[in-house]
């Protein structure tokens, strides 16, 4: 037995303010190839070694910020599964037809105490264009830009964390790998797992509901990192910090902006978590170097900086 | 030649020289001055919100949660949003601007 119920991170919503702009970052300086366009004008993309049919949706409207993230199910009975106890814990659904995005299934939809609002799905097309499987090459063709493996994790900011936390670990069945925790014990922030990963999904609490501190990328080596910060000066990109690496995860990363003030990450690494492991914790006076190990200090726009 | 306008950060009482076509915030920021806070520097967090008391300038996309419609006329900007038509007078963006802002900002939307 391994990983079951829920999967994976699957796709986010992410809204611009201009999509021109947005696509050159997302699919030419990140890497990521453009799927499908929707009559509505939303842009459908994925990551070079990602199976599915998309992970990033972007859609233009006045205000950036999220929409919604989504987790893959590991089957429909699952999905029915969980269904069942998001109701039994008190949590509304919404319950959307398969067909209503393209190439996904049935959706369930719910708003986590944090105001974000989630999804959870567990059929999606394959891409026509994925990993390939007989006598594998690496790719199709070498990939663009940062070179972006996967769409890996959101960190978002809201007031009910530890609801959020709650609803996340007890009722779909993610584990907290890692904390901050203030000396009267206050969860300041939280990163759950619903694998193998340091992280799917990180929480920090913020007062206000729903926003978006940063949609992460995986990159394949520190040495990808570094390219990608030369892409980032090349470019004029608006980096926020790094290189650097993350004490919580260990990941090896830059923040950086989007063309509507959306904070992205690119990260290589990370530590492997098993859920026997015991939560890693970290005090506030160390809350410097569990964000930026190298710096040891927090930057102003780490807390106040979000869409 | 490039076009120079010159801003003045009313607060701290600042000046640097800001070509046209850049963006106001970038061009502080490049000339190492400090005088207004710098977030996202695409228009989207609203940190350099700033009020223009005097001068012309274009705006680019802005994040209508921080700038409504209708406000930019009014000299409400963010400043790394601000390309300079003229020489510009600023200042910091007030708790009271930014309580105006947030009164007639429309509700975020959830899209499908
Ligand atoms: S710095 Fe974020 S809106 Fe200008
Ligand atoms: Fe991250």
């Amino acid at each position: 037995m391994a990983i079951s119920g829920v999967l994976r991170p699957g796709y986010v919503q992410v809204r611009v303010l201009d999509m021109a702009a947005a696509l050159e970052h997302y699919r030419d300086r990140i890497g990521l190839d453009v799927v499908t366009t929707t009559n509505d004008g939303r842009v459908f993309l994925k990551a070079y070694d990602e199976f599915d049919h998309h992970s990033i949706i972007l859609r233009e409207a006045d205000e950036p910020g999220m929409d919604f993230m989504a987790f893959k199910v590991m089957s429909e009975g699952a999905l029915d599964e969980l269904h069942e106890k998001l109701l039994a814990a008190g949590v509304p659904v919404e319950e959307i037809e398969p067909g209503d995005m393209p190439a996904v299934g049935r959706r369930l939809a719910f708003e986590a105490p944090t105001g974000h609002r989630f999804e959870l799905f567990a059929t999606i097309d394959l891409a026509q264009i994925g990993p390939m499987v007989n006598n594998p090459e690496l790719w199709h063709a070498e990939p663009r830009g940062m070179r972006a493996l996967r769409f890996d994790h959101c960190l978002l900011y809201g007031d009910d964390i530890d609801g959020a936390k709650a609803l996340f670990v007890d009722v779909l069945g993610f584990s907290v790998t890692e904390q901050v925790v203030t000396p009267d014990h206050t969860v300041i922030a939280t990163f759950l797992s619903c694998g193998m990963k340091a992280h799917d999904l990180a929480l920090v609490r913020h007062e206000g509901k729903g926003k978006l501190h940063h949609v992460s990328f995986l990159l394949e080596s520190w040495h990808d990192v570094g390219h990608a910060a030369d892409i980032m000066s090349r470019y004029n990109m608006s980096v926020d910090i790094g290189p650097t690496r993350h004490g919580i995860t260990r990941g090896q990363t830059i923040y950086f902006f989007d063309p509507s003030g959306n904070r992205n990450e690119v990260f290589a690494g990370g530590y492997t978590f098993y859920p026997d492991h015991p939560v890693r914790t970290w005090s506030t006076d160390e809350v410097g170097k569990a964000i930026f190990y190298y710096e040891r200090a927090l930057n102003d726009r780490f807390m106040t900086v979000v869409t | 030649m490039a076009v120079h306008h010159t801003i003045e950060v009313e607060d701290c009482g600042t000046r640097f020289r800001c070509p046209a076509g850049e963006g106001l915030l970038q061009a502080m920021e490049r000339l190492g001055a400090r005088s207004i806070p710098v977030g996202c520097r695409n228009g989207g967090c609203g940190l350099c919100l700033v009020r223009v008391t005097q001068g012309a300038f274009k705006a680019g996309p802005m994040s209508c949660r921080h700038v409504p419609p209708g406000h930019t006329d009014l000299g409400l900007a963010l400043a790394c949003r601000i390309y300079p038509q003229s020489d510009l007078r600023v200042r910091l963006a007030t708790d009271l601007d930014r309580q105006v802002s947030r009164q007639s900002s429309p509700e975020g939307q959830n899209g499908r």
